[in-house]
């Protein structure tokens, strides 16, 4: 008895250090990833390629959904304001919903879900395959040679990325509100303009999009490159990518909303 | 200069708690090609690994060209594998890259060369190995016996002083398993490199190769030229030439007795 519960408590500890170390590990490995930087700046074909991995290929679904997005928020949004006589507004909620928190949170769970998890693929295949080690042999850093052109290349695509979800989005709240429903063109545009401010809702919304951009991308390719160079590990790996960059998104998407917006 | 490229003294490898190599003493000179043979598990692999700086050694030295491994830092290890190829066992090509690219790719990453003399020396490295016209063909689109011909020419880009092959014969049909052992000959011989080969492919190599070293469990078991190893009497390297199933190395893993595993009293 004393020793199953001697046991499980050591079963505990165990895993928290794990846990702890592996995001020493991984904090690490952001460190070497920021280190690396410079060569692939003064070699920005690579990053240009891995925006177009990360970044184009993720369009259609970031655009369609977006599209979507806006078109409920239209509708929910119009059902409820409608109780209270002011249908106007619709542009304003459609508007701020989504450049604080829906164009930048749901386009970076797609984007975890689309990207990051085929950089966690991809590395992990390129590391089973020997490709990594294969490099490392030919005095070529992979660090510097495959992770840190793919970690730029994502960051720089995400904001734009989330930008994009937002436009689509009020695009869709435009179609069902006012071309579908028939809100007052003339309002849904101007009370919209009139609430959105730069600073305090866009630039805030680009900065949570590159904060994202960075902790999927960095979860991503770090569950590659520490995954077990097996058909199982990196299958695994690419499953965490997409737990862990979901939960740090809404994690930190709490974490910065109170930072930003503290009902002021 | 010494003759001998690679000299190992004394060398031991210890993983975690387990002792994977112990006393090994082995000598490459230039432009000999020798082979590490042994059984899976033997820890032949671990010493390529250790030739290439993939590994440290817990003690013991191993010089490479005179510069001992186990001192060297990052910066020193990777100016010195700029002298060095390895070929991998499935030939390791980058596989987002076409087979020109993956010839280039130490060329374009530590040379400044125009992009003319680019081509014309990755032509050349593939008529060596004669792919010259597969040079626009991916990875993905290559026969196993293909992509590791393209490996070999991308490890030779740079003329390596040095070349570690890991099972360089696995899985090849008869035909390319002949292509990729006379290459390893040819191109040692005309480029006056060294070749290390791990393998337990014993009909082919011992055709190709100067001296031969086997592995057993962590130590050098035997070693001497092919004419010794096919005429040698040791029970271990017997039983390794002519594969025969019962010998020093057991059929069966250690286990308890069979009747009692089956439940029948003794």
């Amino acid at each position: 008895m004393m020793d199953t519960l001697l046991e499980s408590v050591r079963g505990i500890g165990r895993r928290t250090v794990d846990r702890v170390w592996r995001m020493g590990v991984a904090a690490h490995f952001f460190l070497l990833v920021l280190l690396h930087s410079g060569t692939s700046f003064r070699r920005f074909h690579l990053i240009v390629r891995e925006i177009f991995t990360a970044g184009v290929l993720s369009l259609i679904i970031i655009l369609v959904s977006g599209l979507f997005v806006g078109m409920v928020l239209g509708l929910q949004g119009y059902e409820t304001l409608q109780t209270y006589g002011s249908e106007e507004a619709l542009g304003v909620l459609v508007s701020l919903s989504l450049v604080r928190e829906l164009g930048p949170v749901v386009a970076a769970l797609l984007f975890a879900s689309r990207a990051g998890s085929a950089i966690t693929a991809e590395i992990g295949l390129m590391k089973a395959t020997e490709q990594i080690a294969a490099m490392e042999m030919m005095a070529v850093d992979p660090i510097a040679r495959v992770i840190a052109p793919r970690f730029w290349g994502a960051v720089i695509s995400m904001p734009l990325l989330a930008a994009l979800f937002s436009a689509m989005g009020v695009l869709g709240g435009y179609l069902v509100g006012v071309v579908l429903i028939g809100v007052d063109e003339g309002s849904f545009w101007s009370q919209m303009q009139a609430a959105v401010d730069f600073k305090e809702d866009i630039l805030n919304g680009v900065i949570k999009s590159v904060v994202f951009g960075i902790a999927v991308t960095i979860i991503a390719l770090f569950e590659g490159y520490d995954a077990p160079p097996t058909a199982e590990g990196v299958s695994r790996a690419t499953t965490r990518t997409v737990v862990t960059s979901s939960l740090a998104i809404l994690g930190l998407d709490f974490v910065l909303t109170a930072f930003m917006f503290r009902g002021v | 200069m010494s003759d001998n490229f690679i000299e190992i003294r004394d060398l031991s490898f210890t993983y975690g708690q387990r002792m994977v190599l112990k006393g090994i003493n082995l000598t490459a000179h230039r432009g000999q090609v020798i082979a590490i043979m042994g059984n899976s598990g033997c820890g032949k692999t671990t010493l390529l690994r250790l030739m290439g700086g993939a590994l440290k050694p817990s003690s013991g030295n191993l010089l490479v060209d005179g510069i001992d491994m186990g001192l060297l830092d990052q910066d020193g290890l990777y100016q010195l594998r700029r002298r060095m190829g390895m070929l991998f066992q499935f030939g390791a090509l980058f596989t987002d890259m076409s087979v020109f690219e993956n010839v280039a790719f130490q060329l374009r990453e530590h040379t400044d060369l125009p992009e003319e003399m680019i081509r014309d020396l990755v032509f050349m490295k593939l008529n060596a190995v004669g792919l010259r016209g597969a040079h626009d063909l991916m990875p993905s689109e290559l026969s196993g016996g293909m992509a590791r011909r393209v490996a070999l020419a991308r490890s030779i880009a740079l003329d390596p002083m040095l070349i570690l092959y890991d099972e360089p014969f696995a899985g090849l049909d008869p035909i390319s398993l002949g292509v990729t052992g006379n290459l390893i000959r040819r191109l040692t011989d005309t480029l006056g490199m060294t070749s290390i080969v791990v393998t337990h492919d014993v009909q082919e190599s011992l055709k190709m190769v100067d001296y031969v070293y086997f592995v057993s469990e962590g130590v050098i078991e035997a070693q001497g030229t092919p004419a010794e190893i096919k005429a040698s009497h040791l029970p271990y390297v017997h039983q390794f030439v002519h594969g025969e199933e019962n010998g020093p190395v057991p059929f069966h893993y250690p286990a308890s007795s069979y009747a009692e595993d089956l439940g029948l009293p003794a």
